[in-house]
């Protein structure tokens, strides 16, 4: 008994002891400032600033290998508190938002077959691509809503709508859908073109009456190639969001009626 | 050699720890939503149980069966795998930082968790009849050999906990776009799975001839 106890307790002295003796002299010394900067930060963990977590992104502002002013869900405020913590100056950040990158509403765009699966994109795109004749449009499934930590998306007439105002650009939704139409853009600019598919025209309108046809004239109407606000990729029309165009009346302008003024879903309207 | 290709067998397919023996439910259940979780938990298992088995044995060894201690063991060993684990916590943090980013975070979910534990207890039962066989003078191998033999067999538990763990969250990853009925979802579809996969494992059974 006197044995047992002795040993028992002999046992638990050496390992404390053990214990004690690697946390002196084995202990890794962190940088208080991490501490602090990750107090600083939301701690939504949304993986926006693209670093694991909040604490991740501590870290590498710390190490001096990440800009101050990544974080999208805090904002200035926040950037402005880390620069204080680590002495530097914040670089101005521009809020970005989601854009889903496609307008082939229910009676716009053509169905090819009835999906009656699990209502999700993911699986809707697992099962021959989905059942939206144009492959590189919005299935309505909402695997973009689903994942959104916000609740800003929600789903119109078969399409995926972002609100500008609760979207925290944390790239999630982009992440998630499939079709790989969902895309982070400044949320100053008003313009943008609500097509995804790079095909020429006739195959493009064969799947849907508001596809992009890749027929310059938005590109002409502001201002011509020089003016470089728009971009192409085969017979897609892109923004160029380095510089977005502003006149309003290339939108009315596009045959396709593809370009949207501001089409980010407002909720409650 | 072939003796410890059964052992290997056996502990991988025929006496399963989750599988058979049902000791590691507990990280078979929380950690395999995602596989490379899963991957990260099997790997920080496979080394703390070969450690662990390791030092147990020695303890047992040299301490509890020389002073007649058997009947206090389990105590013990929680003790020093609990303590072992958090050194090896601290001093892999310290040389090792990248193995500690990626084992790191499963380290303190397995202190004295049931399989690690189970593996030591079975050790110990091992050991115990050796030592009688040896007061006999009836024994067949060396306490080096037993040496040996525990520290692969927890190596080899380990492994096949890695390997259910793996197979279980593949399943899981897939069973996650599944619909089933409401009261199913979530955990309960994920306990009648494992009890599918445990069944299926039955199939190994006698497969070898089990020394342990």
């Amino acid at each position: 008994m006197t044995i047992a106890i002795a040993i028992i307790a002999g046992v638990g002295l050496v390992a404390a002891l053990a214990l004690a003796i690697a946390d002196k002299y084995l202990a890794v010394r962190e940088d208080p400032r991490i501490g602090m900067v990750t107090a600083a930060l939301p701690g939504a963990n949304c993986g926006g600033c693209g670093f694991p977590g909040c604490d991740g992104y501590a870290r590498a502002l710390v190490a001096g290998t990440a800009p101050n002013g990544a974080c999208a869900a805090g904002g200035d405020a926040c950037a402005s508190a880390i620069a204080k913590i680590l002495g530097v100056e914040a670089t101005a950040t521009e809020k970005r938002v989601a854009l889903v990158k496609c307008c082939g509403t229910r009676s716009e765009a053509i169905r090819v077959g009835d999906y009656n699966g699990i209502c999700d994109c993911n699986v809707a795109a697992m099962t021959a691509g989905g059942d939206k004749g144009c492959t590189y449009g919005c299935l309505g499934y909402g695997a973009c809503a689903n994942v959104c930590p916000k609740g800003a998306i929600s789903i119109h007439d078969g399409l995926a709508k972002v609100d500008k105002r609760l979207c925290i650009g944390c790239g999630k939704c982009v992440t998630a859908c499939p079709k790989k139409i969902i895309e982070l853009v400044p949320a100053s600019a008003t313009i943008h073109v609500l097509c995804a598919n790079p095909d020429k025209g006739p195959s493009v309108r064969k799947v849907c009456g508001v596809g992009c046809m890749g027929c310059h004239l938005c590109e002409k109407n502001s201002g011509g190639k020089e003016a470089g606000h728009f971009a192409f990729q085969g017979f897609l029309a892109k923004v160029n969001y380095e510089n977005p165009p502003t006149d309003e009346q290339i939108a009315a302008k596009c045959p396709a009626k593809c370009i949207g003024v501001d089409p980010h879903f407002e909720s409650g309207n | 050699m072939s003796y410890y290709l059964m052992l290997l067998v056996g502990a991988v397919l025929v006496n399963n720890f989750v599988l058979s023996r049902f000791l590691g439910c507990c990280p078979f259940l929380g950690v395999s939503k995602k596989l490379d979780t899963a991957l990260g938990m099997s790997g920080a298992v496979v080394f703390v149980m070969t450690v662990a088995a390791a030092v147990t044995w020695c303890l047992d060894y040299w301490l509890l069966l020389p002073n007649g201690l058997g009947y206090i063991h389990t105590l013990a060993f929680i003790l020093v795998i609990a303590s072992l684990v958090q050194f090896i916590d601290i001093a892999m943090k310290r040389f090792l930082p990248p193995l500690h980013a990626a084992l790191g975070i499963f380290l303190p979910l397995i202190t004295t968790n049931c399989a690690v534990l189970g593996a030591a207890e079975i050790n110990h039962a091992q050991l115990a009849q050796l030592q009688k066989l040896i007061n006999e003078g009836a024994a067949a191998k060396s306490y080096l050999a037993s040496f040996g033999e525990a520290v692969f067999f927890s190596f080899a538990a380990a492994v096949g906990f890695g390997f259910a763990l793996v197979i279980f969250s593949g399943i899981r990853e897939k069973l996650a776009h599944a619909d089933p009925p409401r009261c199913f979802r979530g955990i309960a579809i994920a306990l009648v799975t494992g009890g599918l996969l445990s069944l299926a494992f039955m199939g190994f059974s006698g497969l070898v001839k089990l020394p342990y």
